[in-house]
Formats: structure tokens, C-alpha cells, sequence
């Protein structure tokens, strides 16, 4: 898979090395910004409250 | 994934074309299970990745958010100079009214750090947790009220508001700075429970049906770090409290002008 998307890159290797890390960048950030907070609220792991109120 | 298209770099580079030419092809079931790997790599990666933006992401945009809310909240406040009347008893605190979903006090810690200052919010939802740090449980009382004012944040991620809470001394101060002024509690004790012990909650901590007589501030959050399987909740009593225009405790003095700055 990542061999055929180097291969598919156009230009000269140095571009496609760049392009390579670019990519990469790009799908770290949209990782980071949109997939993983909207992931959280489904993650049990940081919940900090305490559950039912016997009031 | 880095790694892996780095590696296909490297040998691309290493590659001559005849090289390439002369590479006996891969059958079909070979370049399935090489794609089915090269997808259980990225899906490892991924995984980290998510670790990763749990435990440090989180705290770059926490913290960005809660410095925002307490640069927006100190512009409706106004605190006086400290110097004159140091020690002087000002009575009763008065209670802070709660709006609904509302940043309304500063919290300023010195244990957990001398530039220690966090907004709280009410509401205990992710909304307030995940972004803004402190959320007010709002069945709870309000400052200065007789009974129990909750509070709860993250031990870890988010900003990690409250990771120092397990480090409390006797003699430890928490102060809040609302609107009305400055509410100063000493920490009394701190105890672990599991999660679903709500009575912590209580107007008295853990005691049902009591009167409250003094207003106790109770801090909640995760223990042991890093995980969720137990909570840790942090006692302190109202000590005293100064108004506004009477200028903060000693303590804070610096750090107050410091915030009401941003």
C-alpha cells in the first residue's frame, strides 16, 4: 500500500520524499484535531466525577 | 506509518531500476498478507497515536482554553490592594450565587504550583472537564453556603488540573476568587473511594440526613493516576474569606495581579 502511494507521487524523489512527509503531517494533524476527540467521548478512561447522587 | 514509508523510501532509493526489473514478482497471496501487515502497522501506529493525544494533546488545548476563560472572567472583576488590614477578620463569607454553566471563581492552589490558577465552571459534563478544567457538581452548595461545595477535574489529561491532589499538607490553603472576593479553605483530610460513592457529595461528606454547620469544599478526581478504577476526594474547611475590594490573602497577592493582568 505505501510503497504503491510512494510509486503514485509524482516528480523527482526528493519531491516525493517531501510530499511522503507532508502526507504524513496531514494525517497526524487530522488525527490529533478531528478523529481523536471525537473518539474520546466514547473512551471510558478519564472519567474524574462520582457517580450517583444519594441526596 | 512514518517508519514504514521511510523504509519504502530507502529502498526505492537503493533500488536501481534494473534492480527493479530483475525483482522476481510477488505472487498474489504474498502482496495480500504484505498489505494486510502494512495495515495492522498502521493501525498499531494509530493506537499510539491516540495514547499520545490523549495524555499531551489534550493539555495543549485544555490549557489554551482555560487560560482564555480566566482571562475573560477576571475582566468583570475588581480586587483592591492587599496592604492595609492584613489580618483582619471581615466576618461571615457571603455566598456566591452559581449561574447555570458559568465560569465564576479562580482557583489558586500553591501546593500544586506558586503560578497555580484555574477557572471553575458550572457543570460537570465533558464539556466543562475536557476543555475549561474545573466543573462545579451542581446539586452541590456554593461558597460560603453551610454544606458542600464540589468541585471535580482531570488527575491526568486535559490540563491535568488536579494532579497534584494527593500531595496536600496539614496547613495547606485553597484559595477561590469570586466576584464577591477571596474564599480561603485549609485542607483537612483526603480519602480514596470507588466511584460510585456518591455520599461524598453530601452536605455533610459521607454523613446522610446531618445538618451541614461549616462549609466544606470537595475536590474530586482520579486515583490511582492514570487510571479511572477508583477516585480521590480531597477535604478542606472555609477558614476565613476577604473581600473583594479588601485585596487577596498574602499568599496569592502576586499571583492575582498576575492573572487579573491577562
Amino acid at each position: 500500500m505505501y510503497a504503491w502511494i510512494f510509486r503514485t507521487l509524482p516528480g523527482p524523489l526528493f519531491f516525493r520524499i517531501l510530499l511522503a512527509v507532508a502526507l504524513i503531517v496531514g494525517a497526524v494533524l487530522l488525527l490529533m484535531n478531528y478523529v481523536f476527540p471525537w473518539l474520546s467521548q466514547y473512551s471510558p478512561w478519564t472519567e474524574s466525577t462520582i457517580g450517583l447522587m444519594l441526596l | 506509518m512514518g517508519i514504514a514509508l521511510i523504509h519504502v523510501a530507502v529502498r526505492e532509493v537503493r533500488m536501481t531500476r534494473s534492480a527493479l526489473r530483475n525483482r522476481p514478482k510477488a505472487t498474489a497471496g504474498q502482496r495480500i498478507l504484505g498489505g494486510i501487515g502494512e495495515i495492522l502497522i498502521t493501525l498499531g501506529i494509530v493506537l499510539l497515536l491516540f495514547v499520545g493525544w490523549e495524555l499531551w494533546w489534550t493539555n495543549i488545548d485544555a490549557n489554551r482554553a482555560q487560560s482564555e476563560v480566566t482571562s475573560e472572567f477576571v475582566q468583570d472583576l475588581s480586587v483592591g490592594d492587599t496592604e492595609a488590614e492584613e489580618e483582619k477578620d471581615f466576618g461571615p463569607a457571603p455566598i456566591t450565587k452559581i449561574p447555570d454553566g458559568e465560569t465564576f471563581g479562580i482557583f489558586y492552589i500553591p501546593r500544586f504550583g506558586k503560578d497555580y490558577a484555574h477557572p471553575v465552571t458550572n457543570g460537570i459534563g465533558m464539556d466543562v472537564l475536557n476543555s475549561v478544567g474545573i466543573g462545579h457538581y451542581p446539586e452541590t452548595q456554593s461558597p460560603g453556603e453551610k454544606g458542600n461545595f464540589a468541585v471535580a477535574a482531570h488527575r491526568q489529561t486535559h490540563g491535568q488540573v488536579f494532579w497534584d491532589i494527593d500531595k496536600f499538607q496539614n496547613g495547606d490553603k485553597i484559595y477561590l476568587q469570586t466576584k464577591k472576593g477571596f474564599y480561603t479553605y485549609e485542607w483537612r483530610n483526603t480519602e480514596i473511594v470507588y466511584p460510585s460513592q456518591g455520599e461524598v457529595l453530601l452536605p455533610v461528606p459521607n454523613e446522610p440526613g446531618m445538618k451541614p454547620k461549616s462549609s466544606t469544599l470537595t475536590m474530586t478526581s482520579c486515583h490511582p493516576p492514570f487510571t479511572t478504577r477508583m477516585r480521590i476526594i480531597a477535604y478542606s474547611e472555609l477558614e476565613s474569606w476577604r473581600p473583594a475590594d479588601a485585596g487577596p490573602p498574602a499568599e496569592i497577592a502576586d499571583l492575582v495581579k498576575k492573572t487579573m493582568k491577562k
